[in-house]
């Protein structure tokens, strides 16, 4: 099974969409991580058939299914918004595909009973989906998509219109439907969480672009430039020109030894970043590199903190566990290890990452 | 203070209530008078009161066939326009093609024409097709201000649909017709229903078309009401009681979409 596009471009009245774009995705499960307006959704609806690329073609195991009506296409797909029949009870909503698709009765009674209960919504078939919850109502349309059992399902953050508790609770039940399902699914979001909780492969896209494609872990330690690492890091990560010359990193007003790992590099002028949580409040280590910063803001969001600091002309974030409270102003010392650092070079491309070579 | 001026406005409410029922109590009260009675004098209640005015109106063939040519050709033009205006209504809703909000305000500009304009062209034109005094005749002249009031209003309640529900109908497999019928209007029958209240309406009190297309078989009952000037004088009695039972069906249509009626002068845009 694979689906795969070649050069698919989409422009409306002029403004590019998505550029040119080559891509190819396998069974399992492939996130698609990026700000809105990346492009992501635009992607999907090319692929889904609710688009036409103004140029490039779809294949979907190796057939160009570029022009092919969509009621031909194998194809599901579940929308930001929780999208039902709101006419037809959920028994019924679940059951439509399958009794346009002239399934035998007591076979189409048995998928959807076992859909539901899939989705934990079995209590609900008699009822409308007006009165269900909004989770309830999400399930019912993913409970839709999944029971056809077509090869190509598409989810455009579906869990972004549930509150917190619901989400966490249905990410971890799609985790467990995919691993069990023959079909290639692509699922777009704008949390880099998500993208690493599923697992499976990460392309990330920005400003109508593919930045890079692979397994999610490996996008995520080796991302290929600053712009790839912003996006896959939530909060963004931190970057900031230092100069690498005579064995020694100058960042900003703060000088240190270069770190083992990046030896290698030639002296000249860098990016480095380095990921909100790996900022620290104490040192923890001897190695530990020390900038003076003043605090700009500091906002707590549930049970973590993040504090925007300032060091010379650097602005960096610190994510820091538990709630704390800082003052606009207040001095306070940063630490972080250089090991953790990554390097990027004046164009942004990827020259060191604190992660060895994947095996 | 405040009380003061919440009787106020009860006063003026009632004022107002006053002007607008009086006509109408008025025509309900002459209905079940004699003749001799409304001439004689003013009198607030009938002083003889008489059904024989409604009696006649549905004894009389030439009263009552004029009710039901109105209905069979209002019936018509509300089918008619429905039928028309539901699937231009979704593509205006659902589709961009060259020049559509410039069509879409045409439709509209179509009611600004007074019908009195196209009354001769649709003389000539019916009755060199042998269209002429026959219900579709006046059903199919109506549909020149309705279709474009329907189109409007439905346009309104169908863009309050999200389209990603017809994605999904089409991701399902659903043809286009089957989807519309099964899924798309039971979700706006709102909107289905004050659209052809609305129709029913202007065809109802519609007169000049009517009047003009018709002579015999399809006469309306407002041209009927017309011509109740016989040798003995004006018919009062008959003509209020004809008055009264013109103004019923149009009320009995209010009553089943009086919850939706304001969205419908919005013209679904609420």
């Amino acid at each position: 099974m694979s689906l795969m596009l070649k050069g698919v471009a989409k422009s409306v009245g002029g403004a590019s969409h998505i550029y040119p774009t080559d891509l190819e995705v396998g069974s399992g499960l492939t996130v698609l991580l990026g700000h809105t307006l990346a492009g992501k959704t635009t992607l999907m609806r090319i692929i889904a058939g609710l688009d036409t690329p103004s140029s490039g073609r779809v294949y979907h195991n190796d057939r160009d299914v570029t022009d092919l009506p969509l009621r031909r296409r194998k194809v599901a797909m579940v929308y930001q918004q929780f999208i039902n029949y709101p006419s037809f009870t959920v028994y019924d909503n679940i059951a439509s595909p399958l009794k346009l698709a002239k399934l035998d009765k007591a076979e189409a009674d048995r998928r959807v009973r076992e859909t539901a209960e899939l989705l934990r919504i079995d209590n609900y078939l008699q009822r409308l989906p007006s009165e269900l919850s909004g989770g309830q109502q999400q399930r019912v349309a993913i409970a839709r998509a999944l029971v056809k059992e077509a090869d190509l399902l598409l989810f455009d953050e579906p869990l972004v219109n549930l509150d917190y508790k619901l989400r966490e609770e249905l990410r971890q039940e799609m985790t467990r439907i995919f691993s069990e399902r023959k079909a290639i699914a692509i699922y777009a979001t704008t949390e880099p969480g998500e993208a690493l909780l599923l697992g499976g492969t990460t392309v990330v896209m920005d400003r109508g672009r593919v930045l890079q494609s692979g397994p999610s872990l490996e996008v995520y330690r080796r991302p290929v430039n600053v712009r790839t690492a912003e996006v896959f890091s939530d909060p963004r990560i931190n970057t900031a020109s230092a100069a690498i010359a005579d064995g020694r990193v100058q960042l900003g007003a703060t000088a240190f030894s270069l770190p083992a790992g990046m030896a290698p590099l030639a002296a000249g002028e860098y990016i480095v970043a380095l990921r909100a949580g790996h900022l620290r409040l104490e040192r923890r280590d001897p190695e530990d590199v020390c900038l003076a910063a003043r605090v700009e803001l500091s906002e707590v969001s549930g049970s973590e903190t993040f504090i925007h600091v300032r060091h010379g002309n650097v602005r960096w974030i610190v994510h820091q566990p538990g709630v704390h409270s800082y003052r606009s102003d207040d001095e306070v010392k940063v630490f972080f290890s250089p090991d953790q650092l990554f390097a990027f070079d004046s164009n942004g491309e990827l020259r060191h990452t604190p992660f060895a070579a994947a095996a | 203070m405040q009380e003061s001026g919440f009787k106020k406005r009860y006063i003026l409410l009632g004022l107002y209530l006053l002007a607008v029922m009086l006509p109408l109590y008025w025509l309900l009260n002459m209905s079940f008078k004699t003749n001799q009675e409304i001439l004689s004098g003013l009198t607030f209640f009938p002083q003889t009161f008489t059904l024989d005015n409604y009696r006649l109106i549905f004894t009389d063939a030439a009263w009552y066939s004029g009710y039901i040519n109105s209905i069979i050709y209002v019936v018509m033009n509300t089918a008619i326009s429905l039928a028309v205006a539901l699937p231009a209504a979704y593509a205006f809703s659902r589709y961009r093609f060259l020049g559509d909000r410039h069509l879409f305000f045409w439709l509209l500009s179509n009611r600004m024409a007074p019908p009195a304009v196209f009354l001769l062209p649709f003389v000539q034109l019916y009755s060199s097709v042998g269209l002429f005094d026959t219900h579709l005749a006046v059903a199919l002249a109506h549909c020149l201000f309705n279709v474009p009031l329907a189109v409007w209003i439905l346009e309104g309640f169908m863009s309050g649909v999200p389209k990603e529900i017809d994605e999904t109908a089409y991701l399902d497999g659903y043809t286009w017709p089957r989807f519309f019928t099964t899924i798309f209007m039971p979700l706006i029958k709102t909107g289905i229903g004050v659209t052809a209240f609305f129709c029913f309406m202007f065809s109802w009190i519609e007169l000049l078309l009517a009047r003009t297309l018709t002579t015999v078989e399809a006469k309306p009952i407002a041209a009927i009401m017309t011509r109740t000037v016989s040798a003995s004088g004006i018919d009062w009695g008959v003509l209020a009681a004809a008055g009264v039972l013109t103004i019923i069906p149009g009320a009995l249509v209010i009553w089943f979409v009086r919850k939706h009626i304001a969205k419908g002068f919005a013209l679904g845009r609420l």
